[in-house]
């Protein structure tokens, strides 16, 4: 499949507003205004658009459950982007923002908001400049303000940057934080759909999931559907990162699989080593091994090999990789972030560091190995968000394929794998 | 604190943890910040000003280089919240800064993508060029060194910020020189993000 999100994003001034216009920019947003709200949802039901943030819902239903007896109503765009191993969002507000924009103007026209906020992380400044220059111009060009195209729509887009919180990408935390306060998950139900930015219905999607909309709106949801395998239509942006030649932002249907994604678009693994695993979808979901390269790269076929697609961020693994290292990478990653709202994921993930650093380091003992999985276990759907989850999905799953290599660690008393890329002395977290 | 009766929490670690000691120089908006703090206030609806709070810790923080209590107030009073309400905020997102900072903060990322390439050996050389551990600013107060996790721009690791400056691809035998020419030519000599530095 030829790229159609980032066809243009190599080409100078892709994020300018005239590049826009003469690639059949906001020609979609024309084409919606003309037509019924409800009928826009119903067209993005139809395409099987589903959620690009991670949790792959469908973005038709979200939309149809927005509360649409309660004014005023939001859209919330989820550029919160942390899911360690993604970058596509950052692609697609860098070198195409106007398509954000665009979408973010269809999906309030859709569920009847008349304000989107771009909620980006705080590290994304230089994004935040890219945006608030797409947004300027856009409203010079009489696609957002008032009166949108003399259609009597009134539509207000802004960009809320956040300031270093990886639960911020969590929906309601995202909320909370658009409302000024910590970024800490809040109980669901009620859903953000009834309830959601100040207490008002709000749709909270991923920034290429509203990128995916003004597609839906202008080719039609039979094209859109037929472009990916059934339930999974669509173009997909995957981010394939760690010991491949060519890592980088690759764009396909979801008819493609994982080995064709490392093998063929990201060159393989390189310097001549062999692959060890894959984590197909950030670093919250389960690792896949070798042999299940052959998976299709889609929501439904991954989930079915028992892992995620997520974020569709593919990390590759290559045989130098520790796996008692990777899963300490990632604790201290998930403890670092953990809001500290449940008790279960705050002092659990603190714990699960400790004992991983002790194990790598070889002063582990084999009943630590136990201890893991007891404290996973009281983690995992033990939290108000699915946090929990991820943060103990890098033990369990190491656990499972390699616990050998946990057992090598503590039988030789230090790191049996101990890699030219990682530090000679423990540094910084591993001091 | 823990509960545990051996394993120590690491109670300096957890950002809930931090706490605010510098009542600092009197603080308001320079006239300027004032006015950008006016139009940011339009984003948002009159009764909702407190969602307001992280521009105005930015502007605050751009301002005097890190956030005091006085800083605190004057954000608190403009925004009609309590002055716990927006040190609630401040003591959990991890950009913004309790103490002064070097003239150069760098941030290592050191999360999976990075590390895989290197981004443990990058913070290595950085700590022996620098001669502080992460998360130590040097006597001079040109450097503050952190670690950070991932900022999502895995294509390009290890990547490097410093203040709102990206440096991408940093090999480990590069970070010293790096810090050199920051030294010498200041921000100009970082990489930028590579989305950015193409369009050029």
């Amino acid at each position: 499949m030829d790229p159609i999100l980032i066809k243009h994003v190599r080409e100078r001034n892709s994020f300018t507003l005239d590049f826009y216009l003469q690639h059949e920019g906001y020609k979609a947003l024309k084409t919606a205004l003309t037509r019924k709200p409800d009928e826009i949802i119903e067209m993005v039901k139809a395409s099987g658009l589903r959620g690009r943030g991670g949790a792959g819902f469908p973005t038709g239903m979200k939309w149809q459950f927005v509360d649409k007896k309660i004014e005023p109503r939001y859209i919330a765009c989820n550029a919160d982007e942390s899911e360690p191993g993604t970058f596509k969002d950052h692609l697609l507000m860098e070198r195409n923002p106007h398509l954000l924009v665009e979408g973010c103007a269809i999906g309030c026209y859709a569920i009847g908001a008349k304000v989107a906020y771009i909620y980006i992380r705080g590290e994304f400044l230089h994004v935040q400049g890219v945006l608030e220059q797409a947004i300027a111009e856009a409203y010079a060009g009489g696609f957002l303000g008032k009166n949108i195209l003399g259609s009597g729509f009134d539509c207000d887009v802004y960009v809320h940057r956040g300031a270093g919180a990886y639960e911020a990408g969590e929906e309601t935390a995202l909320l909370e934080s658009l409302e000024g306060k910590r970024a800490q998950p809040r109980n669901k139900p009620p859903f953000p759909a009834l309830v959601g930015l100040y207490n008002k219905p709000t749709a909270v999607n991923n920034v290429e999931t509203l990128c995916n909309v003004p597609l839906v709106v202008a080719k039609g949801a039979e094209w859109f559907a037929q472009l990916g395998p059934e339930k999974n239509g669509g173009p997909k942006l995957y981010c394939v990162s760690g010991h491949v030649k060519r890592p980088g932002v690759y764009e396909a249907s979801m008819q493609i699989t994982l080995r064709e994604l490392i093998e063929g678009y990201a060159g393989g693994v390189r310097d001549g080593r062999t692959l060890k695993a894959v984590i197909p979808g950030g670093s919250s979901v389960p690792i896949m091994m070798p042999d299940q390269l052959d998976t299709q790269a889609s929501f439904d076929a991954i989930q079915k090999a028992g892992s995620l697609l997520g974020s569709a961020a593919i990390i590759v693994l290559d045989d130098t990789t520790c796996m008692v290292w990777l899963a300490e990478n990632l604790l201290h990653f998930y403890r670092h972030e953990s809001c500290g709202k449940c008790t279960p994921c705050r002092e659990g993930t603190d714990w699960l560091h400790k004992i991983l650093r002790r194990i790598e380091r070889g002063e582990g003992q084999m009943r630590d190995l136990d201890l893991l999985s007891s404290i996973s276990a009281n983690i995992g759907g033990k939290t108000l968000c699915a946090f929990g989850d991820a943060a103990v999905t890098p033990v369990t799953t190491t656990l499972k394929h390699f616990r050998h290599e946990y057992e090598a660690h503590i039988k030789e008393g230090r790191c049996t794998l101990h890699a030219d890329w990682r530090a000679r002395q423990p540094v910084g977290a591993h001091a | 604190m823990s509960f545990h009766p051996k394993m120590a929490y690491d109670a300096t670690f957890h950002k809930s943890a931090r706490t605010l000691e510098d009542e600092g120089p009197p603080f308001v908006y320079t006239a300027e910040n004032r006015a950008r703090f006016e139009e940011i206030i339009k984003r948002y609806p009159p009764d909702r000003r407190r969602s307001a709070v992280l521009p105005a810790l930015y502007l605050a923080q751009a301002q005097q280089g890190y956030i005091t209590a006085n800083a605190i107030r004057h954000v608190a009073e403009l925004l009609g919240i309590t002055r716990a309400d927006v040190e609630d905020v401040v003591s959990f997102y991890t950009m913004f800064y309790t103490k002064p900072v070097g003239k150069f903060l760098v941030q290592v990322c050191r999360t999976l993508s990075c590390a895989l390439n290197g981004a443990e050996r990058v913070t290595e050389a950085l700590t022996a060029k620098l001669g502080i551990k992460p998360g130590e600013t040097d006597q001079s107060g040109t450097f503050t060194l952190i670690e950070v996790e991932c900022l999502g721009a895995c294509d390009r690791a290890p990547v490097v910020m410093v203040n709102d400056g990206w440096h991408e691809c940093l090999k480990p035998d590069d970070a010293a020189k790096l810090m050199d020419d920051l030294r010498a030519k200041g921000e100009t000599v970082l990489s930028g993000c590579h989305h950015v530095v193409e369009r050029r």
